[in-house]
Protein backbone atom coordinates (compact mmCIF):
# COMPACT_ATOMS: atom_id res chain seq x y z
CA UNK A 1 0.00 0.00 0.00
CA UNK A 2 1.15 3.44 -1.09
CA UNK A 3 1.11 5.14 2.29
CA UNK A 4 1.55 8.57 0.50
CA UNK A 5 -1.10 8.23 -1.46
CA UNK A 6 -3.43 7.58 1.39
CA UNK A 7 -5.90 10.18 3.00
CA UNK A 8 -5.95 10.21 6.21
CA UNK A 9 -9.24 8.77 7.27
CA UNK A 10 -11.48 10.16 10.22
CA UNK A 11 -13.41 8.66 12.32
CA UNK A 12 -16.46 9.77 14.69
CA UNK A 13 -16.66 7.43 17.69
CA UNK A 14 -17.72 6.83 20.87
CA UNK A 15 -15.54 5.19 23.20
CA UNK A 16 -18.51 2.95 24.42
CA UNK A 17 -19.95 2.28 21.32
CA UNK A 18 -19.40 -1.12 20.10
CA UNK A 19 -20.16 -0.19 16.86
CA UNK A 20 -17.37 1.87 16.98
CA UNK A 21 -15.17 -0.73 18.33
CA UNK A 22 -15.85 -2.82 14.86
CA UNK A 23 -14.15 -0.11 12.88
CA UNK A 24 -11.36 -0.13 15.08
CA UNK A 25 -10.19 -3.28 14.92
CA UNK A 26 -10.91 -3.16 11.08
CA UNK A 27 -8.85 -0.17 10.44
CA UNK A 28 -6.13 -1.80 12.39
CA UNK A 29 -6.26 -5.70 10.97
CA UNK A 30 -6.37 -3.28 7.76
CA UNK A 31 -2.95 -1.33 8.61
CA UNK A 32 -4.88 2.02 7.96
CA UNK A 33 -3.94 5.76 9.60
CA UNK A 34 -6.68 7.37 10.85
CA UNK A 35 -8.02 10.13 13.00
CA UNK A 36 -10.55 9.21 15.78
CA UNK A 37 -12.59 12.47 16.68
CA UNK A 38 -14.68 10.86 20.03
CA UNK A 39 -18.17 12.70 20.29
CA UNK A 40 -20.01 12.54 23.73
CA UNK A 41 -23.51 13.95 22.05
CA UNK A 42 -23.64 12.98 18.68
CA UNK A 43 -27.08 15.17 17.89
CA UNK A 44 -25.49 18.07 18.95
CA UNK A 45 -22.34 18.49 17.18
CA UNK A 46 -21.79 20.54 15.32
CA UNK A 47 -18.51 19.45 13.03
CA UNK A 48 -20.63 15.73 13.15
CA UNK A 49 -23.34 17.24 11.67
CA UNK A 50 -21.99 19.28 9.04
CA UNK A 51 -20.70 16.20 7.40
CA UNK A 52 -23.41 13.53 8.30
CA UNK A 53 -26.57 15.94 8.97
CA UNK A 54 -27.79 12.48 9.84
CA UNK A 55 -25.73 12.36 13.40
CA UNK A 56 -25.12 8.89 13.78
CA UNK A 57 -21.95 7.81 15.15
CA UNK A 58 -19.45 6.06 14.09
CA UNK A 59 -19.26 7.95 11.02
CA UNK A 60 -16.10 7.63 8.69
CA UNK A 61 -14.43 10.12 6.21
CA UNK A 62 -12.57 9.39 3.61
CA UNK A 63 -11.53 12.24 1.39
CA UNK A 64 -15.14 13.06 -0.30
CA UNK A 65 -16.75 10.03 0.66
CA UNK A 66 -19.23 10.22 4.20
CA UNK A 67 -20.15 6.83 5.69
CA UNK A 68 -22.54 6.13 8.51
CA UNK A 69 -23.01 2.73 9.82
CA UNK A 70 -20.90 0.60 11.26
CA UNK A 71 -21.95 -2.15 8.80
CA UNK A 72 -21.62 -0.43 6.04
CA UNK A 73 -18.23 1.24 6.45
CA UNK A 74 -17.06 -2.04 7.12
CA UNK A 75 -18.25 -3.06 3.34
CA UNK A 76 -17.00 -0.35 2.23
CA UNK A 77 -13.35 -0.47 3.58
CA UNK A 78 -13.21 -3.79 2.24
CA UNK A 79 -13.80 -3.17 -1.17
CA UNK A 80 -11.44 0.17 -0.84
CA UNK A 81 -8.65 -1.27 0.88
CA UNK A 82 -8.95 -5.12 0.01
CA UNK A 83 -5.77 -6.24 1.87
CA UNK A 84 -6.30 -8.09 5.10
CA UNK A 85 -9.39 -9.74 3.39
CA UNK A 86 -12.54 -9.32 5.80
CA UNK A 87 -14.45 -12.37 4.07
CA UNK A 88 -13.73 -15.44 2.99
CA UNK A 89 -13.41 -16.46 -0.71
CA UNK A 90 -15.98 -19.23 -0.49
CA UNK A 91 -19.52 -18.06 -0.77
CA UNK A 92 -20.67 -20.55 2.15
CA UNK A 93 -18.50 -19.84 4.69
CA UNK A 94 -19.07 -15.37 3.56
CA UNK A 95 -22.62 -16.37 4.32
CA UNK A 96 -21.85 -17.41 7.59
CA UNK A 97 -20.15 -14.23 7.96
CA UNK A 98 -22.75 -11.74 6.69
CA UNK A 99 -25.43 -13.98 8.90
CA UNK A 100 -23.50 -13.39 11.88
CA UNK A 101 -22.91 -9.48 11.25
CA UNK A 102 -26.41 -8.82 10.61
CA UNK A 103 -27.71 -11.55 14.00
CA UNK A 104 -25.11 -9.03 16.14
CA UNK A 105 -25.91 -5.48 14.40
CA UNK A 106 -29.53 -6.20 14.04
CA UNK A 107 -31.14 -8.45 16.63
CA UNK A 108 -28.78 -7.92 19.48
CA UNK A 109 -26.79 -4.67 19.65
CA UNK A 110 -29.75 -2.16 18.55
CA UNK A 111 -32.27 -3.50 21.81
CA UNK A 112 -29.06 -3.66 24.51
CA UNK A 113 -27.76 -0.20 23.34
CA UNK A 114 -27.35 3.08 25.73
CA UNK A 115 -30.60 4.85 24.48
CA UNK A 116 -32.86 1.43 24.82
CA UNK A 117 -32.12 0.39 27.86
CA UNK A 118 -32.36 4.02 29.52
CA UNK A 119 -36.06 4.61 27.66
CA UNK A 120 -36.53 0.92 29.86
CA UNK A 121 -35.57 1.77 32.79
CA UNK A 122 -37.25 4.92 32.50
CA UNK A 123 -40.73 3.57 31.70
CA UNK A 124 -40.90 0.79 33.41
CA UNK A 125 -38.37 -0.05 35.47
CA UNK A 126 -34.42 0.43 36.75
CA UNK A 127 -34.95 -3.01 37.93
CA UNK A 128 -36.02 -4.27 34.36
CA UNK A 129 -32.87 -2.39 32.27
CA UNK A 130 -30.17 -5.39 32.72
CA UNK A 131 -32.68 -8.63 32.63
CA UNK A 132 -33.90 -7.02 28.78
CA UNK A 133 -30.74 -6.42 27.94
CA UNK A 134 -29.61 -9.87 28.97
CA UNK A 135 -33.17 -11.65 27.21
CA UNK A 136 -32.51 -10.15 23.97
CA UNK A 137 -28.22 -10.46 24.13
CA UNK A 138 -29.15 -14.71 24.95
CA UNK A 139 -31.90 -15.20 22.24
CA UNK A 140 -28.93 -13.66 19.60
CA UNK A 141 -26.29 -16.11 21.10
CA UNK A 142 -28.82 -19.06 21.50
CA UNK A 143 -28.97 -18.58 17.63
CA UNK A 144 -25.09 -17.96 17.30
CA UNK A 145 -23.67 -20.30 18.89
CA UNK A 146 -25.75 -22.82 16.21
CA UNK A 147 -24.37 -21.44 13.56
CA UNK A 148 -20.99 -21.66 14.21
CA UNK A 149 -21.43 -24.95 15.63
CA UNK A 150 -19.84 -26.07 12.04
CA UNK A 151 -17.92 -23.19 11.16
CA UNK A 152 -15.91 -21.88 14.42
CA UNK A 153 -12.27 -22.84 14.70
CA UNK A 154 -9.98 -20.43 16.21
CA UNK A 155 -12.16 -17.57 15.54
CA UNK A 156 -15.39 -17.68 14.83
CA UNK A 157 -15.20 -19.22 10.77
CA UNK A 158 -11.80 -20.58 10.62
CA UNK A 159 -8.20 -19.45 11.36
CA UNK A 160 -8.69 -16.45 10.35
CA UNK A 161 -9.72 -13.25 11.76
CA UNK A 162 -13.22 -11.95 9.40
CA UNK A 163 -16.04 -9.80 9.50
CA UNK A 164 -17.62 -12.04 12.12
CA UNK A 165 -15.11 -11.73 14.30
CA UNK A 166 -15.31 -8.26 14.57
CA UNK A 167 -19.03 -8.29 15.27
CA UNK A 168 -18.63 -10.41 17.80
CA UNK A 169 -15.80 -9.72 19.68
CA UNK A 170 -17.21 -6.14 20.90
CA UNK A 171 -20.97 -7.52 21.78
CA UNK A 172 -19.32 -10.22 23.78
CA UNK A 173 -17.59 -7.50 26.30
CA UNK A 174 -20.77 -6.14 26.56
CA UNK A 175 -22.50 -9.33 27.20
CA UNK A 176 -20.22 -10.68 29.74
CA UNK A 177 -18.68 -7.48 31.41
CA UNK A 178 -21.46 -4.86 30.86
CA UNK A 179 -24.70 -7.41 31.47
CA UNK A 180 -23.18 -10.15 33.14
CA UNK A 181 -24.72 -12.36 31.33
CA UNK A 182 -24.42 -15.90 32.21
CA UNK A 183 -22.35 -18.11 29.47
CA UNK A 184 -22.75 -21.27 30.52
CA UNK A 185 -24.77 -22.22 27.32
CA UNK A 186 -22.34 -20.77 24.93
CA UNK A 187 -18.96 -23.02 25.04
CA UNK A 188 -18.12 -21.89 21.25
CA UNK A 189 -18.33 -18.14 22.46
CA UNK A 190 -16.96 -18.73 24.97
CA UNK A 191 -13.85 -20.20 23.85
CA UNK A 192 -13.95 -16.84 20.92
CA UNK A 193 -14.10 -14.93 23.61
CA UNK A 194 -10.83 -16.19 25.06
CA UNK A 195 -9.63 -16.48 21.62
CA UNK A 196 -10.42 -12.95 21.54
CA UNK A 197 -8.61 -11.65 24.46
CA UNK A 198 -5.47 -13.15 23.36
CA UNK A 199 -5.02 -10.73 20.50
CA UNK A 200 -3.34 -7.63 21.77
CA UNK A 201 -4.94 -5.12 19.58
CA UNK A 202 -8.60 -6.96 20.30
CA UNK A 203 -7.30 -5.97 23.84
CA UNK A 204 -6.60 -2.98 23.67
CA UNK A 205 -9.37 -2.06 21.55
CA UNK A 206 -12.20 -3.53 23.21
CA UNK A 207 -10.96 -4.07 26.98
CA UNK A 208 -11.67 -0.16 27.12
CA UNK A 209 -12.23 1.41 31.43
CA UNK A 210 -15.53 3.07 31.28
CA UNK B 1 -46.66 -26.52 7.86
CA UNK B 2 -48.27 -25.76 4.12
CA UNK B 3 -45.29 -26.42 1.70
CA UNK B 4 -46.86 -25.05 -1.97
CA UNK B 5 -45.17 -24.77 -5.15
CA UNK B 6 -44.90 -20.74 -5.81
CA UNK B 7 -45.83 -21.38 -9.69
CA UNK B 8 -47.99 -23.92 -10.41
CA UNK B 9 -45.13 -26.42 -11.46
CA UNK B 10 -46.41 -30.17 -11.78
CA UNK B 11 -42.76 -31.62 -11.46
CA UNK B 12 -40.65 -32.03 -8.12
CA UNK B 13 -37.34 -29.95 -8.57
CA UNK B 14 -34.91 -31.13 -5.93
CA UNK B 15 -32.53 -27.79 -6.91
CA UNK B 16 -35.34 -25.41 -6.81
CA UNK B 17 -34.87 -22.40 -4.04
CA UNK B 18 -37.32 -23.04 -0.84
CA UNK B 19 -38.50 -19.75 0.91
CA UNK B 20 -39.21 -20.32 4.79
CA UNK B 21 -41.25 -17.08 4.88
CA UNK B 22 -44.52 -15.51 6.62
CA UNK B 23 -46.69 -13.51 4.26
CA UNK B 24 -46.90 -10.66 7.20
CA UNK B 25 -42.75 -10.50 7.88
CA UNK B 26 -41.29 -7.13 5.82
CA UNK B 27 -37.89 -9.26 5.91
CA UNK B 28 -39.88 -12.17 4.02
CA UNK B 29 -41.20 -9.17 1.66
CA UNK B 30 -37.89 -8.42 0.45
CA UNK B 31 -36.37 -11.71 -0.07
CA UNK B 32 -39.64 -12.69 -1.77
CA UNK B 33 -38.70 -8.97 -3.88
CA UNK B 34 -35.32 -10.18 -4.67
CA UNK B 35 -36.57 -13.54 -5.72
CA UNK B 36 -38.80 -11.81 -8.39
CA UNK B 37 -36.38 -9.43 -9.54
CA UNK B 38 -33.77 -11.83 -10.33
CA UNK B 39 -36.76 -14.30 -11.88
CA UNK B 40 -35.65 -17.08 -9.33
CA UNK B 41 -38.42 -19.72 -8.92
CA UNK B 42 -38.77 -20.84 -5.25
CA UNK B 43 -41.17 -23.02 -2.99
CA UNK B 44 -42.85 -20.82 -0.90
CA UNK B 45 -42.64 -22.85 2.83
CA UNK B 46 -45.53 -21.08 4.76
CA UNK B 47 -43.71 -20.32 8.56
CA UNK B 48 -46.74 -19.50 10.56
CA UNK B 49 -46.30 -17.53 13.66
CA UNK B 50 -49.84 -18.31 15.09
CA UNK B 51 -49.47 -22.00 14.69
CA UNK B 52 -45.92 -21.84 16.51
CA UNK B 53 -44.66 -23.30 13.14
CA UNK B 54 -41.22 -21.77 14.04
CA UNK B 55 -40.98 -24.01 17.19
CA UNK B 56 -42.12 -27.18 14.72
CA UNK B 57 -39.11 -30.16 14.68
CA UNK B 58 -38.66 -30.53 11.15
CA UNK B 59 -38.61 -26.89 10.86
CA UNK B 60 -35.93 -26.76 13.31
CA UNK B 61 -33.67 -29.44 12.11
CA UNK B 62 -33.36 -27.67 8.68
CA UNK B 63 -32.55 -24.47 10.55
CA UNK B 64 -31.78 -24.54 14.05
CA UNK B 65 -31.97 -20.52 14.62
CA UNK B 66 -35.09 -20.81 13.63
CA UNK B 67 -35.40 -17.54 11.82
CA UNK B 68 -37.49 -16.53 9.02
CA UNK B 69 -37.30 -15.82 6.12
CA UNK B 70 -35.09 -18.29 5.49
CA UNK B 71 -34.09 -19.64 2.16
CA UNK B 72 -32.59 -23.12 1.63
CA UNK B 73 -31.02 -24.10 -1.85
CA UNK B 74 -29.90 -27.61 -1.41
CA UNK B 75 -27.61 -27.98 1.84
CA UNK B 76 -27.27 -24.16 1.67
CA UNK B 77 -29.25 -22.44 4.31
CA UNK B 78 -29.12 -19.08 4.74
CA UNK B 79 -31.41 -16.58 7.48
CA UNK B 80 -31.23 -13.06 7.98
CA UNK B 81 -32.45 -11.28 5.12
CA UNK B 82 -29.47 -9.32 4.56
CA UNK B 83 -26.84 -12.38 4.58
CA UNK B 84 -29.44 -13.53 2.35
CA UNK B 85 -29.81 -10.88 -0.23
CA UNK B 86 -25.89 -10.64 -0.17
CA UNK B 87 -26.06 -14.54 -1.25
CA UNK B 88 -28.03 -14.00 -3.77
CA UNK B 89 -26.33 -11.69 -5.21
CA UNK B 90 -23.33 -13.32 -5.41
CA UNK B 91 -25.26 -16.98 -6.70
CA UNK B 92 -27.28 -15.42 -9.02
CA UNK B 93 -25.65 -12.29 -10.74
CA UNK B 94 -28.19 -11.56 -13.22
CA UNK B 95 -30.55 -8.66 -12.67
CA UNK B 96 -27.41 -7.26 -9.96
CA UNK B 97 -28.83 -5.57 -7.05
CA UNK B 98 -25.98 -3.05 -6.47
CA UNK B 99 -24.48 -0.86 -8.09
CA UNK B 100 -21.09 -0.77 -9.51
CA UNK B 101 -19.42 2.45 -8.15
CA UNK B 102 -18.41 1.93 -4.66
CA UNK B 103 -20.14 5.36 -3.49
CA UNK B 104 -23.51 4.29 -4.44
CA UNK B 105 -23.64 1.34 -3.43
CA UNK B 106 -22.17 2.30 0.02
CA UNK B 107 -25.34 4.61 0.21
CA UNK B 108 -27.12 1.42 -0.25
CA UNK B 109 -25.82 -0.44 2.67
CA UNK B 110 -26.52 2.48 4.47
CA UNK B 111 -29.99 2.46 3.58
CA UNK B 112 -30.40 -1.60 4.28
CA UNK B 113 -29.07 -0.82 7.37
CA UNK B 114 -31.32 1.62 8.78
CA UNK B 115 -33.91 -0.47 7.77
CA UNK B 116 -32.40 -3.53 9.71
CA UNK B 117 -30.71 -2.00 12.97
CA UNK B 118 -32.55 1.03 13.86
CA UNK B 119 -36.02 0.29 12.59
CA UNK B 120 -37.01 -3.72 12.10
CA UNK B 121 -35.71 -4.41 15.49
CA UNK B 122 -36.97 -2.46 17.36
CA UNK B 123 -40.51 -2.74 15.59
CA UNK B 124 -40.93 -6.44 15.85
CA UNK B 125 -43.82 -8.08 17.33
CA UNK B 126 -42.49 -9.27 20.66
CA UNK B 127 -40.88 -5.76 21.30
CA UNK B 128 -44.34 -3.99 21.09
CA UNK B 129 -46.12 -6.93 22.88
CA UNK B 130 -43.95 -6.09 25.53
CA UNK B 131 -43.92 -2.44 25.97
CA UNK B 132 -47.61 -2.28 25.52
CA UNK B 133 -48.24 -5.04 28.39
CA UNK B 134 -45.58 -3.40 30.69
CA UNK B 135 -46.60 0.37 29.42
CA UNK B 136 -49.62 0.21 27.64
CA UNK B 137 -50.99 0.47 24.67
CA UNK B 138 -50.77 4.30 23.92
CA UNK B 139 -47.44 3.90 24.62
CA UNK B 140 -46.13 1.01 22.20
CA UNK B 141 -48.48 2.90 19.28
CA UNK B 142 -46.04 5.92 19.89
CA UNK B 143 -42.88 4.00 20.12
CA UNK B 144 -43.76 2.87 16.84
CA UNK B 145 -44.24 6.29 15.67
CA UNK B 146 -41.02 7.48 17.00
CA UNK B 147 -39.14 5.10 15.70
CA UNK B 148 -40.91 4.57 12.35
CA UNK B 149 -40.40 8.93 12.29
CA UNK B 150 -36.55 8.53 13.37
CA UNK B 151 -35.71 5.94 11.03
CA UNK B 152 -37.82 7.43 7.73
CA UNK B 153 -35.82 10.81 8.09
CA UNK B 154 -32.62 9.29 8.31
CA UNK B 155 -33.57 7.74 4.99
CA UNK B 156 -34.65 10.83 3.60
CA UNK B 157 -31.77 13.14 4.45
CA UNK B 158 -29.59 9.67 3.19
CA UNK B 159 -31.23 9.56 0.08
CA UNK B 160 -32.15 13.01 -0.95
CA UNK B 161 -28.60 13.69 -3.13
CA UNK B 162 -28.77 10.12 -4.63
CA UNK B 163 -32.47 9.65 -5.45
CA UNK B 164 -33.74 8.51 -9.15
CA UNK B 165 -36.48 7.06 -9.71
CA UNK B 166 -36.30 4.88 -7.02
CA UNK B 167 -33.56 5.48 -4.45
CA UNK B 168 -30.34 5.62 -5.33
CA UNK B 169 -31.08 6.28 -9.64
CA UNK B 170 -32.82 5.18 -12.23
CA UNK B 171 -32.57 1.30 -11.47
CA UNK B 172 -33.73 -1.16 -8.67
CA UNK B 173 -30.85 -1.74 -5.91
CA UNK B 174 -31.09 -3.35 -2.62
CA UNK B 175 -31.88 0.09 -0.63
CA UNK B 176 -35.69 -0.60 -2.69
CA UNK B 177 -35.78 -4.02 -1.65
CA UNK B 178 -35.23 -3.04 1.77
CA UNK B 179 -37.74 -0.08 1.82
CA UNK B 180 -40.70 -1.25 -0.05
CA UNK B 181 -41.87 -3.43 2.56
CA UNK B 182 -42.19 -0.66 5.15
CA UNK B 183 -43.43 1.75 2.63
CA UNK B 184 -46.32 -0.06 1.61
CA UNK B 185 -49.01 -1.11 3.89
CA UNK B 186 -46.60 -0.65 6.95
CA UNK B 187 -47.72 2.79 7.57
CA UNK B 188 -50.95 2.48 7.36
CA UNK B 189 -50.93 -0.79 10.14
CA UNK B 190 -49.48 1.67 12.25
CA UNK B 191 -51.72 4.79 11.33
CA UNK B 192 -48.66 6.65 10.14
CA UNK B 193 -48.98 9.23 8.02
CA UNK B 194 -45.58 9.02 5.65
CA UNK B 195 -47.07 12.33 3.77
CA UNK B 196 -44.57 14.17 5.00
CA UNK B 197 -41.84 12.45 3.79
CA UNK B 198 -41.68 13.65 0.53
CA UNK B 199 -39.01 11.46 -1.02
CA UNK B 200 -40.17 8.40 0.51
CA UNK B 201 -43.87 9.15 -0.10
CA UNK B 202 -42.89 9.47 -3.85
CA UNK B 203 -41.01 5.88 -4.11
CA UNK B 204 -43.70 4.21 -2.45
CA UNK B 205 -45.94 5.18 -5.68
CA UNK B 206 -43.64 4.00 -7.48
CA UNK B 207 -43.14 0.54 -6.13
CA UNK B 208 -46.67 0.28 -6.00
CA UNK B 209 -46.15 -0.03 -9.82
CA UNK B 210 -42.99 -2.64 -10.20
CA UNK B 211 -44.69 -6.13 -10.85
CA UNK B 212 -41.72 -7.98 -8.86
CA UNK B 213 -43.06 -6.08 -5.68
CA UNK B 214 -46.86 -5.99 -6.76
CA UNK B 215 -46.15 -10.30 -6.76
CA UNK B 216 -44.38 -10.06 -3.41
CA UNK B 217 -47.00 -8.38 -1.07
CA UNK B 218 -48.27 -9.91 1.65
CA UNK B 219 -51.73 -10.12 0.29
CA UNK B 220 -50.16 -12.67 -2.77
CA UNK B 221 -48.88 -15.15 -0.88
CA UNK B 222 -50.78 -18.51 0.15
CA UNK B 223 -50.83 -17.78 3.82
CA UNK B 224 -52.52 -14.88 3.56
CA UNK B 225 -55.70 -14.90 5.62
CA UNK B 226 -58.98 -14.78 3.49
Amino acid sequence: MDEANQTILKLFSHPMSSCARRLHLALNLKGLEYECINVDNPLEDPELLKINPMGFVPALVDGTTVISDSYAILLYLEEKYPQHALLPEDLVRKSINYQVASIVSSSIQPLQNTNIINYISEVVSPDEKVPWAQYHIKNGFVALEKLLVNYAAKYATGDEIYLADLFLAPQLYNAIYLFKLDMTEFPILLKLNKAYNEIPSFQQIIMVES
Amino acid sequence: MDSKAHKNNIEESPMKLQLYSSYISPPSFSVRIALNLKGLDYDYITVSFRKGDQRNQEFLMMNPMGYVPTLKNGDMVVAESSAILMYLEEKYPQHPLLPQDLEKKTINYQAINIVASSMQPILRIPVLSYIRDNVGPDESIDWAHRHLKKGFAALEKLLKDHVGTYATGDEIFLADVFLAPYLIGYPERYNFDLSGFLILSKLRDVYLMVPAIQNAMPEKQPDFPV
